[in-house]
């Protein structure tokens, strides 16, 4: 193995019923559901999941809703304002929490 | 099996069609479509023809009598001119104004660009109905000029918002507009509805621009297209995804069962995607003027890998 993520995998997923076949069920069928449309559009779905996608950092994932995105008719400019969106979260995420060193550093200072 | 076939990774088209028990054979002929030269002014990506600017196969008058002539003889319930750019061939106000009288359906299929440097044909079009079909992959201009060419994205809205200030794509004007999106990549494209809806909300808030109907067709692997597929590697994994999404249901209602089409020579096809793969209607090189009469119903369709492309999903009719 050259390296651990081989974009073939991802053509494997179903695989992992393999040993534990009633709960990869659950899951797919759940999946299925989640991405069907309902109150939000399937192209609507496919960018929040790409976005996510991002946050949680998986190949796979990107890899497959970057296609589905732009077979779901989005543009890269609507896909990477959506990678922004996570960016901002993350980074500001990152940022708030320097309002708890802020207050635990001026309990602490003179 | 086509030479392409031999070397494809996916099963040949006519082995699906056999293991699913069909055929693809050919219904009562409804519609003639006359692809009238190669010559066009862009050179896009995804162009089954490699038509463009430097192409000087062009329909010559002799042959548009005979079409005019094929025309008269039987009756088609649409007539539908593409190309390259039918703009560019000289002698088309005489197509289609002779053709026009013929049909209940007129249909100019145009890159947008062309026709902006003939307002004498928009004239005429409009004179006699012409139903417009005009090419825009997106609704950006980043995947239309990727597509397309720079440029493309702003001069195909400047066209858009003249033809619609002549009526062209105007609810009540009589005056129909379509449009017609590629993929701008070896990608599937967007479902019909949703692209429609999202093409139509973002045309008129970018541009003002609206129309009557938006087809979403996928890129066929033949011509230009295939040579961007084998150069960046993408050829296998784009046959698998139109084979893997071969849907049965489509093959009754394919276009290439009802039409047929004549290309700039006279030469006839079962569609425009035979007509690029070099697989005559028959089976054998036949001419319009030689065409007594309409193709039997029953009579067989050669087909090749590029076929998947009208049979994926919800397919091309």
């Amino acid at each position: 193995m050259e390296t651990y993520y081989d974009p073939k995998d991802l053509g494997k997923f179903s695989e992992i019923g393999k040993d534990a076949p009633e709960l990869a069920a659950k899951f797919f069928d759940y999946y299925g559901a989640v991405f069907a449309e309902g109150e939000l559009t399937e192209r609507e779905k496919a960018l929040i999941a790409l976005a996510v996608a991002h946050a949680v950092q998986c190949p796979y994932c990107i890899d497959a809703y970057t296609r589905a995105c732009l077979e779901k008719g989005s543009n890269l400019g609507e896909m990477t304002e959506a990678v922004h969106v996570v960016n901002a979260i993350r980074g500001g995420a990152s940022l708030v929490h320097g309002v708890q060193m802020r207050k635990i550093a001026e309990k602490l200072s003179l | 099996m086509t030479d392409a076939e031999k070397r494809s990774a996916v099963e040949p088209f006519q082995e699906a069609l056999k293991r699913n028990g069909l055929q693809l054979t050919r219904e009562p002929t409804r519609t003639l479509q006359v692809n009238a030269g190669l010559a066009c002014g862009l050179s896009c990506g995804h162009c089954h023809l490699e038509a463009g600017p430097d192409r000087r196969e062009v329909m010559k008058r002799e042959t548009m009598e005979e079409v005019v002539a094929c025309a008269r003889r039987f009756s088609f319930a649409g007539i539908d001119i593409t190309g390259g750019s039918p703009e560019l061939v000289p002698g088309l106000d005489y197509l289609v104004s002779s053709l026009a009288p013929l049909t209940p359906l007129l249909i100019v299929r145009s890159n947008l660009l062309d026709l902006e440097r003939a307002p004498e044909l928009v004239e005429l079009y409009r004179e006699m109905k012409v139903v417009l079909v005009a090419s825009l992959p997106a609704s950006n201009a980043s995947q239309t000029d990727a597509q397309r060419g720079a440029g493309v994205w702003e001069r195909s809205l400047a066209a858009l918002k003249r033809l619609n200030a002549l009526g062209y794509g105007v609810e009540g004007s009589g005056l129909e507009l379509d449009l017609v999106s590629n993929p701008a990549g070896a990608f599937l494209p967007a479902p019909q509805g949703g692209a429609e809806k999202k093409f139509r909300a973002d045309l008129a808030r970018k541009a003002g621009v609206s129309f009557n109907s938006l087809y979403t067709f996928a890129n066929v692997p033949l011509g230009r297209f295939r040579g961007f597929l084998e150069r960046s590697g993408n050829l296998d994994g784009y046959l698998s995804r139109l084979s893997e999404g071969f849907n049965p249901c489509t093959v009754g209602g394919l276009m290439c069962r009802s039409q047929i089409c004549v290309d700039w020579r006279g030469r006839l096809y079962d569609c425009d995607f035979n007509l690029a793969a070099g697989l005559p209607h028959g089976g054998a090189a036949g001419s319009i003027s030689e065409l007594a009469e309409l193709p039997l119903p029953g009579t067989p369709i050669p087909v090749g890998d590029h076929c998947y492309a009208c049979t994926v999903g919800s397919g091309f009719t």
